[in-house]
């Protein structure tokens, strides 16, 4: 069964109210799903009585749980692969190079139960040494963030991209699941954020994360939120997004440039300076960028496979 | 792609291949390491093998290590597909020589996960 009109055009309403996320006509399916465990807790039999309870009795409690159950994504470990190659590979010795100070601030932005903050914070452990590394991880949802502090996730969270190597160096088994280690989890600090709203103290920052996320705004809401995060990010930062979405025509502020097998985006790039180090200047050489599919397997040495105990 | 299912139940066999095959992978099947490694001697190497912990004959540690010194073979990415899950023993494969490791019961979103941090899925173009 699904939702009737009236229910999904009151819950997209909401959400887009609160969040500026769209639900357009064919996510019914979504608001079913997500909404269903809400209604079955309230002791309704379905999300039409749910959300017709929740219309006649307005609570803000209730409408923030309704947008935190939509907003909340699936997410894996190194989701893409291709942006974490590019951090370590080209962005972090372009960092370094730039001579930037001795703190590389990275701004993980909509990110959900920690994954992606804890997988920079991985990508990076031999690259930027602690104490210098600081991940600023923000979600809407104050849900999320509570899991993502605890840094414990189940068997089937951790087989969803968790490289084996890391798995081992960086984990280690709670109980029937696996919690992130405390000096992974002391590099990210959780903080809620709306992403519509004045950047999230912590920055300006170097590099922000912010994938999988515009798809979900109107283009009057992309534009806003991308407008946000150029003035977050330092002259010469660098923005990651999903690998469906981009500046392009959208704002103009950033310039694409292609890392490897990934696109990122480049607010105010200084002219004609090289985009990427070449090995010979670089006091640090980047490892060999990977190539998918041009090389065989066991010769990739990536650090997200390689990492550890090879 | 090919891949070789090494696990000595034919139900499990069975569902990894259809999770390979939905990911565009030609399976074939082994009941064991030794079956595994007979098989490996009469033709060309797959690229993934996806291998059992605990079988007769051979298990999969012991293929695991023998690939590993096969030079025939080098080219052939070893991922452990099994319910062992301590902290130790993903260690003891990944010494050995096993490149991943997954451990069941595993959803195929899992699965692409892996191949796709192995190399072995085509690369999606960015936008």
């Amino acid at each position: 069964m699904t939702v009737s009109a009236g229910t999904f055009a009151f819950v997209a309403d909401l959400v887009r109210r609160r969040s500026a996320i769209v639900l357009e006509p064919g996510k019914e399916y979504l608001v079913e799903s997500r909404l269903l465990p809400l209604a079955r807790d309230a002791g309704h039999a379905d999300v039409d009585a749910y959300v017709s309870r929740v219309r006649r009795a307005p609570d803000e409690a209730v409408h923030d749980a309704v947008v935190e159950a939509l907003t909340t994504n699936e997410t894996s470990w190194f989701r893409d692969v291709g942006p974490f190659d590019a951090l370590r590979d080209h962005i972090v010795p372009a960092w370094r190079d730039a001579g930037r100070g001795t703190r590389l601030r990275v701004w993980s932005a909509a990110c959900s139960t920690g994954q992606e903050p804890y997988s920079i914070a991985m990508a990076l452990a031999d690259h930027v040494p602690a104490p210098g590394l600081d991940v600023l991880a923000t979600d809407l949802s104050e849900q999320v963030l509570e899991r993502a502090r605890r840094g414990l996730y189940s068997q089937l969270e951790v087989n969803r991209g968790m490289p084996a190597p890391l798995l081992v160096r960086h984990l280690t088994r709670v109980g029937s699941g696996w919690q992130v280690a405390d000096d992974v989890r002391r590099a990210v600090t959780f903080r809620r954020h709306n992403l519509l709203d004045a950047p999230p103290v912590g920055g300006p920052f170097d590099i922000v994360f912010l994938r999988n996320v515009l798809i979900y705004f109107d283009p009057v809401a992309k534009r806003a939120v991308l407008e946000r995060v150029r003035g977050a990010l330092r002259p010469g930062g660098w923005l990651v997004l999903g690998a469906a979405e981009t500046t392009v025509g959208v704002h103009d502020g950033f310039e694409r440039v292609v890392l490897g097998r990934t696109a990122v985006y480049r607010v105010g790039a200084p002219a004609r300076q090289p985009l990427i180090p070449s090995p010979a200047s670089s006091p640090v050489a980047p490892r060999p960028p990977v190539t998918a599919g041009t090389a065989p397997v066991s010769t990739v040495p990536t650090t997200i496979r390689g990492a550890g105990l090879r | 792609m090919r891949a070789l299912v090494i696990d000595d139940s034919r139900t499990m066999r069975r569902i990894v291949a259809r999770t390979l095959h939905d990911l565009g992978f030609e399976t074939l099947e082994a009941e064991h390491g030794q079956h595994a490694l007979d098989m490996l001697a009469e033709g060309p190497a797959p690229d993934l093998a996806c291998i059992d912990w605990n079988m007769p004959v051979m298990d999969g540690l012991t293929f695991v290590m023998q690939a590993r010194a096969n030079p025939d073979l080098r080219g052939m990415t070893l991922m452990m597909v099994t319910t062992e899950s301590e902290q130790s023993q993903i260690v003891r494969a990944l010494a050995a020589g096993a490149h991943e490791y997954l451990i069941k019961p595993f959803s195929t979103d899992a699965v692409r996960d892996k191949l796709e941090l192995l190399g072995l899925l085509p690369v999606e173009e960015h936008a």
